[in-house]
């Protein structure tokens, strides 16, 4: 009965980071003046995937642990 | 996009949940199985309404560093204190609400009084914080300010009516994540942008020598950046109040009151899976809750910052009458820092922010309403079916009258300023109720319920006494009669009515429970008061997972925190 909060947490920021990294690659530089030049996008859809992951990662391992 | 994301995550959480909810102790108490980490995030997280966030950037804006306050002084030790001290209390004694705490501490009027002041409040401050989500979202994004009402009302009350407050407390979680994962790089743009710490500090220099107080004098350079330095006379600081008012009236009886007895935090950590786990709900939350200001009051510095510049950075705040207007700074930082894309991420995490402040409300709503109305005084022993029933029930009832308060605020802004002011009169005194009745036995059901309501009294009558400078309304204060005292700030004014009312509220309660009859025995009080409770060892415990130790780690901490911003 009892889900683990890691799974849906892991997923969300995993499809949120997949997002920003597709529209960082995609959208031209000239977007990215307000943001000093810095291309948010990518990088921090990078961040939120490596966050995702590794909830991901203790989710599952939680539950090949105890079937 | 990110939004829908979210949005159907949200409501897949309490639909994923609904298999769970079998008894009104699941829907209610989360069955009382929650892990502390869990618990502990959620705690946090149901304090984290939009309000906070927006409020504190505001205030960080307007005072400055000392807005950290807020968070060192009149946050973490309460939050240590309830962990290490009341939660054996709340948790041992198998109350499900803090108003059945008072039950059986006391008496069922102190119990009443609670629950209905409380079931009012969560309402009024559920409908209060979605129509500033709704007229937010139409400013923002000119989205229709109707539906955004009802949309995010829908949402809110889908994911609780299925899974209650598991789903709930989950989604405050994830929301929490969301906030400090999407406000993070709003913070770490904006410090580059002015050039790091010192930047800041030398910009801030600026802002607090151009800036004057009330009496037209200019502040001292450091103003806006030390949190403690100023605070020897209220005309040498932004927020205008002292430190002796400061750590009185905010740290103590403000914050007390608060985070020890407001069931909507604690309801977070009565339902963990263990008293262990209980008590270490408040401490796990506050760690984060000691961070925070970095995440939130830094956004608003910076505004102020690049505001005095306009002309070089091209930011400003908006001016409302002969002020800026504060409450724009978050909205305002993420459209001016954030590119399409991960503008969505910050929206969804204020949109998140409002979402969590109001699903707070509702749960602690329908749990009080069903436990200590409905059960005790409307339907008495009904099957629990019938109870899970009423809290569903509730729960939609709850949500609408959130709405119609919303659209009250929309036109009757008086009234809801004015409600504002009721409850701080009914809150201020109560933590006074709570330690009286956690450690002296000898406390009397009559002695707490007319401490309250003297306590009450008193904070109306100091405030219908005295003014903060420059008041135009009578909401403001002095609305019985001559002014007797005049305050520097509001602030200030709010800090004083709460010390005089908690210390009317404590003497009172001390005098009535002398003249009054105890009526509960020794055992009828086994549980509930400190003398009479015994204390489970944890000598077996490593350090690092007793509370005491934890608390006094965090205490430490926090006061390095405070040195370092002096």
């Amino acid at each position: 009965m009892k889900l683990d909060l890691r799974l849906p947490i892991g997923l969300l920021f995993s499809i949120f980071g997949a997002i920003l990294v597709v529209y960082g690659f995609m959208s031209p530089a000239e977007n990215y003046r307000q943001s000093l030049g810095i291309n948010v996008n990518l990088y921090w859809g990078v961040v939120l995937c490596a966050f995702g992951g590794v909830m991901l990662t203790f989710a599952l391992r939680a539950r090949s642990k105890a079937p | 996009m990110i939004l829908i994301t979210y949005f159907s995550f949200v409501i897949g959480i309490g639909a994923a949940l609904k298999r769970g909810m079998k008894s009104s102790n699941d829907f209610f108490m989360s069955g009382r199985n929650i892990p502390a980490w869990i618990a502990g995030l959620a705690f946090l997280s149901a304090n984290l309404g939009a309000q906070e966030v927006m409020g504190m950037a505001a205030s960080g804006a307007k005072y400055g560093m000392m807005t950290s306050h807020f968070y060192w002084v009149g946050a973490v030790p309460a939050m240590v204190f309830v962990g290490v001290f009341m939660m054996p209390f709340y948790y041992g004694s198998k109350a499900r609400s803090v108003p059945e705490y008072l039950k059986l501490r006391y008496d069922e009027k102190t119990r009443t009084f609670n629950a209905f002041s409380f079931a009012t409040m969560t309402v009024f401050s559920s409908g209060i914080s979605m129509y500033a989500m709704a007229k937010l979202l139409n400013l923002l994004l000119g989205w229709n300010f109707d539906v955004s009402l009802w949309a995010s009302a829908a949402i809110v009350l889908a994911y609780i009516f299925l899974g209650g407050l598991t789903s709930a407390i989950y989604n405050e979680v994830m929301q929490f994540f969301l906030i400090v994962l999407g406000f993070a790089p709003l913070v770490f743009l904006g410090l580059r942008d002015v050039g790091g710490w010192s930047g800041l500090v030398s910009r801030l220099d600026l802002v607090a020598t151009q800036s004057h107080n009330l009496a037209g004098q200019p502040y001292a350079a450091g103003a806006w950046v030390s949190a403690w330095n100023h605070m020897g006379t209220p005309g040498g600081n932004p927020m205008g109040v002292e430190s002796f008012g400061m750590v009185m009236g905010l740290g103590f009886v403000l914050s007390f009151g608060y985070w020890c007895t407001d069931f909507l935090v604690v309801q977070r950590a009565m339902v963990a899976e263990n008293e262990q786990a209980a008590r270490k709900v408040p401490l796990i939350a506050a760690v984060p809750k000691m961070l925070f200001p970095f995440l939130v009051i830094l956004p608003g510095m910076i505004a102020i910052a690049l505001t005095f510049k306009a002309g070089q950075t091209g930011f400003s705040l908006p001016v409302k009458g002969n002020a800026y207007d504060y409450d724009m700074t978050i909205p305002l930082m993420l459209k001016h820092y954030f590119p399409t894309g991960i503008l969505g991420l910050g929206l969804t995490a204020l949109m998140a922010s409002f979402m969590s402040g109001m699903a707070g409300n509702v749960t602690a709503f329908n749990t009080v309403w069903t436990y200590d109305i409905y059960q005790s005084h409307i339907a008495k022993n009904k099957s629990d079916a019938h109870y899970l029933w009423m809290g569903r029930m509730a729960t939609v009832f709850g949500t609408v009258l959130s709405i119609l308060t919303a659209y009250m605020a929309v036109h009757f802004n008086n009234i809801m300023d004015m409600l504002q002011l009721v409850f701080a009169f009914v809150n201020a005194p109560l933590f006074a109720t709570f330690l009286l009745g956690m450690f002296w036995k000898r406390t009397t059901g009559h002695g707490a319920f007319f401490g309250l309501l003297s306590g009450t009294f008193a904070a109306a009558m100091h405030h219908g006494f005295t003014v903060p400078i420059g008041a135009e309304s009578l909401f403001k204060g002095g609305w019985i009669g001559p002014v007797l005292h005049t305050y520097p700030s509001e602030m200030a004014q709010n800090f004083w009515t709460a010390i005089w009312s908690w210390t009317t509220c404590f003497a009172v309660t001390i005098l009535i429970s002398l003249l009054t009859k105890r009526i509960k025995s020794d055992e009828d009080l086994r549980g509930l008061v400190y003398s009479l409770t015994e204390r489970h060892s944890e000598g077996h415990l490593p350090w690092y997972k007793r509370p005491v130790y934890l608390g006094a780690l965090i205490l430490i901490a926090v006061t390095l925190l405070n040195i370092a911003f002096l």
